[in-house]
Formats: structure tokens, C-alpha cells, sequence
């Protein structure tokens, strides 16, 4: 195998008394797409602020595509493209005046420089809004130029922080398509989310983090398999039971008959997603995606009253 | 319309002056966009001027040597239009950073250093033109400029060190701020320290406490010696040189803690 595009090893980083990288250790192949995963606070943005050479580890090395992201910054920047978790463009500029800078900047040859704002600005349904001042974009639209800004300079590899937190389905729907054509050109991309269905869309491997450290890595259908087959999930009065079954028909009405008809509140069987991988590997939702967990989650039979 | 290209490549690091110049042409355009601070920047010491010039005028003068209050006071308006408008690029640069801007930035194969300068340049550029409106409007209103044309390029040159030197500093309080309003603070700051030097009044006319601060005021020798200058007359060599000795000073202390506040600043 050919060496990885992001190598970390040992990657750490305190505030103070507060661990946030505790010897964090990660790989990424060239052409692969590796979702990031853990609740608020586990290390994400950091790591990803260290890797993007805005921030400085306190031990550990990472490089990215063959530099050292401290030794050698400068390389590690004409590589790679960053889209933060907050978007990173000129309010008082157009949207096209912002992508005309960053193309100036990312030294694109001239005919790019000249073509591309436009071209993206289009791919990110903009071009009505181009000539506008970004203040007067809604945060989604922002959301959006943050994104194209960094596409217009083909980067080797695409960091992407929760990069559709904000947007409306459709929106992320469109970003997932982007997304899969930059990696199908040839692009790395190193994504962090917090909608584990992104991940599962996206993603050639995920690796789950908490409190710094990897705690669980493989393909989405691996971590989901980890957690066993599909269950029968049970609300009553005394809360939330998970009963664990093959999903055949059999084995439901086997469970349900089981059940008191006046205690039970709804019921439904479910598959196993990453909500479920998240909860056994670290005993909490992912927050934020705690509600949202129960929508995403595949129900196969439910009654509700 | 051909598909468009996704293909990866390495960005070369590219010429500096190139990407310093799109950065200086960025903060130009931010400074036309934000023409409420322009014109404040502007309208603001020009109110002043008439208002020294026609309300405390009279009263300031009476008890003065100067022929006309005017030709005292200009270049105090001149010297308080220049810090003014130097230090809303505090605001500015802290904008950047708080705002998400510098991560990108700072993420590009470019010295992010050029950020700065952007703001630096597009800082002399708005006060190239409030001073040139202020001495405008003073010369309607009767300034009498004897200054020979060495003696305006001299004024108007140690004008410039001096907002340069404002600059730099407001610079460096713009990174260390923890965000825009903290470093807005910072201009009514700078809006209140000519009051204490000779820029509208002789300082031998304070209260002693406040002439020995007004004495150490480095606004007071910038403005002794651009007042001369621009009368026409010649400034004392120790006057001059206590200006430059200040404005390079400060100029030194706001350059090297910006340089030093920025690469801390991650
Ligand atoms: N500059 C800082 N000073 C002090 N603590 C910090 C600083 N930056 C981050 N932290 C702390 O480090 C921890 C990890 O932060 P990080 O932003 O990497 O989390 P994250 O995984 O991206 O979370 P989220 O999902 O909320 O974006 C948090 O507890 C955060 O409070
Ligand atoms: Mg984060």
C-alpha cells in the first residue's frame, strides 16, 4: 500500500489542565473519504486545526500529503484547503469578489482565476446572489461560498469541519454529489460531522473519537455490525427497552406477544446505525444528533397510539 | 460549457508582492463598502475644526499669542482626524480574526503577514484622503498656509509617519482584543489623547498637572512641529526631533508586538 496522504500519530494538545488530543493516531489513503465522528468537544476541530497548520500540537507528529504539518507548513498549505466550522469569507465583499481573491491567492493559473469563481459560484446555485454583499447571504448561502472558496483551488486534499452543518436537505443532498465527484477526480477528503447519515453516505471509513483518542475505526457497515443485528425497541411508562432480534417475522411476533398491550406506549423494530455504534462505544448520543437519531434510524414495523 | 475541472493539484507558493497587492486591493474595497465609517472618519473632524474655529474660537484666542486660532488648531484637527481614522484598523483586524477569516487565510499557500499590510495600506489610504479633505476645508475657511512646498511635504510626511505609527499599534490592539467592540474602545481612546497636548491649546495655558502630561503627550511635539511647518515657519531641530524620535518609537513597538502577537495568535 502506498503511504497515507494524513498520517497522525500520537497527536496531542491540552488547554491548560484540559486534555483535548490524548495521543490521537490517524491515517487517511490517498482517494479516500474518512469521516471524523464524536460528540461536541472530543477533539474534532482541533484536530483538524492542527492538520490545516493553524494550530500547534503539543507532541506527536502529523503529516499531510508527505510534509510535516510543523516543519513545514508551507507545503502542507499548497496541498490542502480548509473549510472551517465557521464560515471564513468577507462579509462586506460580493460572493464573487470572495472567490476572485481566493483564486488570486491559491495562485491559480490566469484562465482559472478568470473562469472558476464563476463556474463554482453556479455549482453552488450562487449566481444570483454573486454580485451581493455576503452580509446580506443567509447562513446557508455563506455556508456554501465557505465551500466553493475551497474547491477553486483543486486541493489534493479537502478538510471539511461539519461542513453541512447549517444547510437545508436539499443543499446537503447537492454537497454530498459535490463531494462524491471531488473524490472521484482524484481528491482526499478528511470530513468531521455530526450527522452520523452524512458519515454513512460518505464515508470509505469512519473513525469514531472521544476525548481525544480514536476509539473505534472501520467502513460504516463494519462499526454497524459491531453493534449486532436489529432489535425491537419498546417505550412504556418506565422507559426505553431494547430487545434484540434476528428481524425475522417470527422472532418480532415471538417478542411482541411477550409484551403487556396496556404498558407499552409505541413500539418498533429497528436496524442498528451509527447512532446506536455511537451510544455503545461512548454510553451518550452524539449530541446534537440525539433527536434526530430517532428519525434516521430505519423502522421496519411500528405502531404508534 | 465544459465540465468543471476537479483534478487535484499542488497551488506554487507564487510571488508575494502579487498576493500582498490583491490583499491591499481587498481592504480597499472593504473601505468603500464601509462608507458610514468613512464619512465619519471624515465628517467628524471636519465638525471639529468648525467647531474650534467658530465656537471656542473666540474665547480660545483671546487669551493666546497666535494671530489667528485657526492656524493654530489645524494641525491639532489634522493629527486627531489621523489617529482616528489609524485606529479603526484595530476594529478591522480584529473582525478578521475573530471572524474566521484568518484561519482561511492562514490555510492558504500566501504570508499570511500580507493580511496586515493590507489593512495598513488601505489605513494610509483613508487617511490620505480625511486629511487631505480636513486642510481643504481649513483653507476655505481661512488657514493661512505659509508653508513653502518643502515645508508641506515635510508636514505632510511626518503626518504620515504618525499614521503609520497609529496604525501598528492599532494593529497590534486589533489582534490582542478579544473581538470588534473591545477594539473600538481602542479609537475613543485615540479620539481623546490630542485633547491633552498642544494640538488645540498652548500647553503653558493647563493646569501644571496636566501640562506635564501634555508635555509628554507625544501628539505635542508631532503637532508643534507640523504647525510650524505648515505656517511657514521653521520648528525647533529639538521639537522635530522628539516628533520623529516618538512616532518611529511607537512605529518600532506597534510593528515588532504585532509581528510578535500575531504568530502567538494560534
Ligand atoms: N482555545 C481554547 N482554549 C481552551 N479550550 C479550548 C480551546 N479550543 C478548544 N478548547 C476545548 O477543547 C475541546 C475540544 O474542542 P474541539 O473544538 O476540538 O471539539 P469538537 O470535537 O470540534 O466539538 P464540536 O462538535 O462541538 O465542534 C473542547 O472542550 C473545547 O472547549
Ligand atoms: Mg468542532
Amino acid at each position: 500500500m502506498t503511504e497515507p496522504i494524513i498520517a497522525v500519530r500520537g497527536l496531542r494538545k491540552s488547554y491548560g489542565d484540559l486534555t483535548v488530543l490524548d495521543g490521537l493516531d490517524l491515517d487517511v489513503e490517498r482517494g479516500q473519504v474518512v469521516a471524523l465522528l464524536g460528540p461536541n468537544g472530543a477533539g474534532k476541530t482541533t484536530t483538524v486545526r492542527i492538520l490545516a497548520t493553524l494550530l500547534a500540537a503539543d507532541g506527536g507528529t502529523a503529516t499531510v500529503a508527505g510534509h510535516d504539518v510543523r516543519t513545514d507548513p508551507g507545503a502542507v498549505r499548497a496541498a490542502i484547503s480548509l473549510t472551517g466550522q465557521y464560515a471564513a469569507v468577507d462579509d462586506l465583499l460580493t460572493g464573487e469578489e470572495n472567490l476572485r481573491l481566493m483564486a488570486r491567492l491559491s495562485h491559480l493559473p490566469a484562465d482559472e482565476r478568470r473562469t472558476r469563481p464563476a463556474r463554482l459560484l453556479e455549482l453552488f446555485g450562487l449566481t444570483d446572489a454573486a454580485r451581493r454583499p455576503v452580509k446580506t447571504y443567509s447562513g446557508g448561502m455563506r455556508r456554501r461560498l465557505d465551500l466553493a472558496a475551497s474547491l477553486l483551488s483543486r486541493p489534493q486534499v479537502l478538510v471539511l469541519d461539519e461542513p453541512t452543518t447549517g444547510l437545508d436537505p436539499r443543499s446537503r443532498g447537492d454537497l454530498w454529489d459535490v463531494i462524491r465527484a471531488v473524490v472521484a477526480a482524484g481528491t482526499t477528503v478528511l470530513l468531521t460531522t455530526q450527522y452520523l447519515e452524512e458519515a454513512d453516505q460518505l464515508a470509505d471509513r469512519v473513525v469514531v473519537i472521544d476525548h481525544g483518542r480514536v476509539i473505534a475505526q472501520g467502513t460504516p457497515a463494519q462499526l454497524k455490525a459491531g453493534v449486532g443485528a436489529a432489535y425491537v425497541e419498546v417505550v412504556t411508562a418506565a422507559g426505553t427497552e431494547r430487545i434484540e432480534t434476528d428481524g425475522s417475522l417470527d422472532d418480532v411476533a415471538r417478542i411482541l406477544s411477550g409484551l403487556d398491550a396496556r404498558e407499552v406506549e409505541s413500539w418498533q423494530v429497528r436496524t442498528p446505525t451509527l447512532d446506536d455504534v455511537f451510544l455503545t462505544l461512548t454510553g451518550r448520543p452524539a449530541d446534537e444528533t440525539a433527536d434526530r437519531a430517532a428519525d434516521d434510524a430505519t423502522p421496519v414495523l411500528q405502531e404508534t397510539r | 460549457m465544459t465540465a468543471l475541472d476537479l483534478t487535484p493539484r499542488v497551488a506554487s507558493s507564487g510571488p508575494t508582492t502579487s498576493d500582498t497587492l490583491a490583499l491591499v486591493g481587498r481592504c480597499l474595497r472593504r473601505s468603500t463598502r464601509q462608507l458610514d465609517t468613512l464619512l465619519l472618519a471624515v465628517a467628524l473632524p471636519v465638525m471639529l475644526l468648525l467647531m474650534f474655529v467658530y465656537v471656542f474660537g473666540g474665547a480660545i484666542s483671546a487669551g493666546m499669542a497666535h494671530a489667528s486660532y485657526v492656524d493654530f488648531v489645524v494641525p491639532g484637527i489634522v493629527l486627531l482626524t489621523a489617529g482616528y481614522g489609524a485606529s479603526s484598523t484595530a476594529v478591522d483586524v480584529a473582525n478578521d480574526i475573530t471572524g474566521g477569516i484568518m484561519d482561511r487565510f492562514r490555510s492558504m499557500p500566501i504570508r499570511s503577514t500580507g493580511v496586515v499590510t493590507g489593512h495598513v495600506v488601505a489605513s494610509l489610504a483613508r487617511n490620505a484622503l480625511s486629511t487631505g479633505l480636513v486642510i481643504a476645508v481649513a483653507l476655505l475657511i481661512g488657514f493661512d498656509a505659509g508653508a513653502s512646498f518643502g515645508g508641506w511635504v515635510a508636514a505632510l510626511g511626518l503626518v504620515a509617519l504618525y499614521v503609520l505609527a497609529m496604525t501598528w499599534i492599532a494593529v497590534a490592539i486589533g489582534i490582542s482584543a478579544s473581538g470588534p467592540e473591545a477594539a473600538s474602545g481602542f479609537t475613543f481612546v485615540i479620539l481623546f489623547v490630542p485633547y491633552v497636548s498642544s494640538a488645540f491649546v498652548p500647553v503653558d495655558s493647563m493646569p501644571s498637572v496636566l501640562e506635564s502630561i501634555a508635555r509628554w503627550n507625544p501628539v505635542t511635539p508631532v503637532a508643534d512641529s507640523v504647525r510650524a511647518l505648515l505656517l511657514g515657519h521653521t520648528p525647533a531641530t529639538s521639537t522635530v526631533l522628539a516628533a520623529l524620535a516618538w512616532c518611529v518609537g511607537l512605529l518600532v513597538v506597534g510593528r515588532v508586538s504585532a509581528g510578535l502577537l500575531f504568530r502567538r495568535a494560534r
